[in-house]
């Protein structure tokens, strides 16, 4: 094969290994990943077995611990539904009434577990040069 | 208060229109000598490829290189070094 | 003062302008006075930004709560020099530290080819300014650091008591310094194309200030990492999130940058990948500074501020436009000139690892931007956890290791395949070692990513040692030198390859780190009550007493808390006590008066301070969260908000303190034991070492002039080099 080809064929197989491997990552993603919702739509939409994030507002009132699971509930920011829920695992220090929070949860009977150490708060709303997000993935 | 401030502010934009106007007061107009991007460039290249024989002589001696292979990359960087030193010779006997 | 201060940004925004100008008609027209003066426009805007920093941060120093941002960020009760770091923790003032900053690094960079690439650095310089022009833009008309209220308010809210930490103050001028530095390689990248010259002495320049850039990048995330970890209560280093991944990015192309460079100096090849990536670079790091500020990303850090994120889509939107514009329109002058000679060369090693730092960026990209894309397709908003990401990454950056091994032994231009094996051998040998020892000790188990990750740092380490070991034979060979004097003089005529080759090893150090910190954890979380004690993989950690600690002068982390609850541990193996931890949570005052007059005393941002036993072999981490809100010590909060007056509140926090020594409630407690942690730290100073071996100007006996006037002169030159 003389050299020009050689380099075409090196050219169409690294092409070709790139475009496999990008569609894997994308198809990955979108199964992978945990659709966002706000309480409203999880009370709609919320299927038992599957993963979603949770986002919204903390109740003020709805916070209280027994041991090692706090219970909460998690408001539309704008008011309104609000969903109650269990969570295990280390809280983060930004976490109280009023704040905005992102935890993922699923569905089990006709109540909602947060999953271990998935809880984020995010920062206030003032903007600061703010650390990583008190994200717990141990 | 009010008016120290503004004497501090005159003062910056004096100092910066001095500090900016400089070079458009002393030259006007005239060329300058000292700019010579070819022969810039050509040293520039000069060194990369004093470098490049540098690289090669010790990939040779701790063992990456073959021989024949040695040589003939040897060879070949030095007519390109060759090359390049003509070059900036015809330059700098055209500015002499 | 804050006149001064606006002032001062007024003029920088007219001295931008006219430097763009200048510098533009300068090198267009060829009169030089002009180009000249634009770039004294950027040393210019450096002092009046010096000016203006200055004003910001003497207000922050003396108090002056006339600012809004020092009222905003600061107080009477901050520790000074947490004072001194809020300038920077606000929108407003982190834009003027980035502009500040990215002038100081300008007028560098163009001090340093004030001689050379005038027409290129010309363009340069109009593109820095232009820049420079936009942060000053964004702070004159969206976000006055200078803005103030009369009359000013006696006291500030404070600094938010999560960036009390020694960290606050270096981290973000670190990174900053690693975004603007990475805008420099842009504007010299633009500007080369528009000059139409990109060859050796771009090629020269541009390595330095990428270098530099890629340093102070590597830096500020490590920082951030060892911050996260060390100081925050979660005990990771790294989660995925997207301010990590948006600096992570840029520094990854600038990797490969600094290794297809070379290519491109050797051989003439890779010219639009290389202006590409360096390209790239720049606008990954606009977007990251962008991401940090606007509210486009909704997940993590939503911070206020969303008017900026409309101003910086379009200057992202005009850098890829604009970018995309040269390199298509000067592609003749990009083409290569040589090909590839050979898949055995050192050259398709570094175009190997290119394609990965590329690939490890995209994946990265993709899963960072992924509630965008996913809206955009789906019209749902759905986000990617840390699990999805480790999935791609860790595969790739096993293969980098692997690469970053290989590299080192193959030749430049081409290599036979018996010569590769012979010098591959060593090293697939220690590989194979470390499998073995691995493997009987029991240790690799079924984590089988991070075993194969030790092999690939075991192969790094092998071929490392052998190419000191080889290059200092040939020194002693060549000039009869002791071993470490033969050593120290090979590194010094060769330090490109050999500080490279010790950043090789100070990766491969820290990866190791990080596969066994993430793989051989042991974390435990619990409630304890004084005298209980738990196992945590091969320690025993004990709840001894607790700890309160009241008032600002004395909370332990210097953090100006009013209140400090935590526990004394005591951390054994087999019966041998190891270390006593202290770790404890802060509770900070507020301004809500709706607390009442002892709860705003406590009803601020409450701050964990962790303890940890750090070595060699293993870090021994401990966080508590004390039960504040236990019925006993509500309690006395609540009779102390009726019965007392805010005078006199710190009564009652005593009696809290004095109530919680007594009957500690039940706190929970996080134990995490993570070998080798430390070793990403340690890899990371040996990669700075390296790195500065690397950039250090040669010995002068090396770059020597020689001035030629003849070919025999040329030649016993060549031989002496």
């Amino acid at each position: 094969m003389n050299p020009s080809r050689k380099r075409t064929v090196r050219l169409v197989v690294a092409l070709s290994t790139a475009v496999l491997l990008a569609s894997a990552l994308v198809y990955t993603s979108f199964s992978a990943a945990s659709p966002a919702l706000t309480p409203s739509e999880l009370v709609r939409q919320a299927q038992p077995g599957r993963s979603y994030q949770l986002t919204g507002t903390v109740v003020a009132g709805s916070v209280h611990r027994s041991g090692a699971v706090l219970d909460f509930s998690v408001q539309d920011r704008a008011g309104g539904t609000s969903v109650p829920l269990s969570y295990t695992g280390t809280v983060p220090d930004p976490f109280r009434a009023g704040r905005e929070v992102i935890v993922t949860v699923q569905k089990q009977g006709s109540s909602f577990v947060g999953e271990r150490n998935s809880l984020i708060t995010k920062c206030p709303s003032k903007y600061t040069t703010a650390p990583p997000s008190e994200n717990q993935n141990v | 208060m009010g008016l120290l401030i503004a004497l501090i502010a005159l003062v910056l934009i004096g100092v910066v229109a001095v500090i900016v106007g400089a070079p458009l007061r002393r030259a006007r107009g005239a060329r300058d000598v000292a700019f010579a991007p070819e022969r810039d460039e050509l040293e520039a290249a000069r060194e990369a490829k004093y470098r490049e024989i540098r690289d090669a002589q010790l990939d040779y001696r701790t063992g990456k290189l073959s021989r024949e292979d040695y040589e003939a990359i040897d060879a070949q960087l030095r007519a390109e070094a060759i090359a390049i030193l003509d070059q900036l010779e015809r330059l700098t006997s055209k500015d002499a | 003062m804050a006149g001064l201060g606006f002032a001062c940004l007024l003029l920088a925004l007219a001295v931008c302008a006219y430097g763009i100008g200048a510098s533009l008609y300068g090198v267009r027209s060829g009169r030089v006075e002009f180009s000249e003066s634009g770039r004294r426009a950027v040393y210019a805007l450096a002092g009046i930004l010096t000016v203006a920093f200055l004003v910001l941060e003497l207000a922050f120093l003396r108090n002056d709560f006339a600012f809004n941002t020092v009222a905003d960020t600061s107080s009477r009760t901050t520790p000074l020099l947490y004072r001194a770091a809020a300038v920077w923790s606000s929108q407003e003032g982190s834009l003027l530290l980035w502009a500040w900053l990215l002038s100081l690094w300008s007028s560098l960079a163009l001090f340093l080819t004030r001689k050379r690439l005038r027409d290129v650095a010309a363009y340069a310089t109009a593109i820095l300014l232009g820049f420079g022009g936009f942060f000053v833009s964004l702070m004159v008309f969206y976000a006055n650091p200078f803005a103030t209220t009369h009359p000013a308010p006696p006291e500030g809210v404070g600094l938010d008591p999560l960036l009390r930490f020694p960290t606050m103050m270096i981290h973000p001028p670190m990174l900053y310094s690693g975004y603007t530095l990475c805008t420099i390689p842009l504007a010299f990248g633009m500007g080369a194309l528009l000059a139409r010259r990109v060859d050796a002495d771009w090629i020269k320049a541009i390595r330095r200030f990428s270098f530099a850039a890629w340093l102070f990048l590597g830096c500020g995330i490590l920082l951030g990492a060892r911050w996260s970890y060390s100081e925050l209560g979660w005990g990771g280093y790294w989660g995925w999130d997207a301010v990590e991944n948006a600096s992570l990015m840029p520094w990854l192309t600038g990797t490969a940058f600094l290794h297809s460079l070379m290519i491109q100096e050797k051989r003439g090849m890779l010219k639009v990948w290389n202006v590409s990536l360096v390209l790239a670079t720049g606008t990954l790091a606009i977007m990251g500074t962008f991401l940090v500020r606007s509210g486009i990303l909704n997940s993590i850090h939503a911070f206020g501020g969303a008017t900026l994120g409309v101003p910086f889509v379009v200057l992202i939107a005009a850098l890829l436009a604009g970018s995309t514009y040269l390199v298509v329109s000067r592609r003749e002058m990009l083409r290569s000139e040589h090909r590839l000679d050979s898949l055995l060369s050192r050259e398709s090693i570094f175009l190997a690892n290119n394609l990965v730092l590329v690939g490890l960026c995209f994946v990265i990209l993709w899963g960072t931007y992924f509630p965008l894309i996913s809206e955009a397709f789906t019209g749902h908003e759905a986000s990617v956890g840390p699990p999805w990401f480790d999935r791609y990454t860790v595969p790739l950056a096993l293969i980098l290791v692997l690469l970053s091994g290989i590299g080192p032994v193959i030749a430049w231009r081409r290599m036979t395949l018996a010569s590769a094996r012979r010098n591959l051998l060593i090293p697939s040998c220690c590989a194979l070692l470390a499998l073995v020892v691995l493997l009987g000790t029991g240790v690799a188990g079924d984590k089988s990513l991070a075993t194969a990750m030790f092999c690939c740092a075991a192969f790094v380490l092998g071929s490392i040692g052998q190419e000191f070991f080889r290059g200092t034979r040939v020194r002693r060979a060549l000039a009869g030198e002791a071993a470490p004097l033969a050593l120290v003089a090979l590194v010094r005529r060769n330090r490109r390859r050999y500080g490279g080759y010790v950043v090789h090893l100070g990766i491969a150090v820290l990866f190791v780190g990080v596969a066994a910190s993430s793989s051989f954890q042991h974390a435990s979380e619990l409630g304890l009550s004084p005298g209980q004690s738990t196992r945590v993989g091969a320690y025993t950690v004990r709840y001894v007493r607790p700890t309160a600690t009241l008032t600002p002068k004395y909370d332990a982390a210097h953090t100006g808390s009013t209140l400090s609850l935590g526990a004394v541990l005591d951390v054994t193996k087999s019966g041998h006590h190891v270390s006593t931890l202290y770790p404890s949570e802060g509770f900070y005052a507020s301004e809500e008066a709706s607390q009442g007059s002892v709860g705003s005393l406590i009803a601020g941002q409450p701050v964990s301070h962790v303890a940890m036993d750090a070595g060699i072999t293993r870090d021994v981490w401990s966080a508590i969260a004390p039960d504040i809100e236990a019925p006993a010590l509500q309690r006395i909060v609540q009779i102390g908000n009726k019965t007392l007056p805010p005078e006199d509140a710190l009564v009652a926090l005593a009696a809290l303190a004095r109530a919680y020594l007594q009957h500690p409630p039940v706190a929970q407690f996080h134990f995490i034991v993570s070998p080798l942690v430390m070793w990403i730290w340690l890899g990371g100073l040996i990669v700075v070492g390296g790195a500065l071996i690397a950039i250090w100007p040669a010995p002068s006996v090396v770059r020597r002039r020689v001035a030629v006037r003849s070919r025999v002169r040329a030649a016993r030159g060549l031989a002496r080099a």
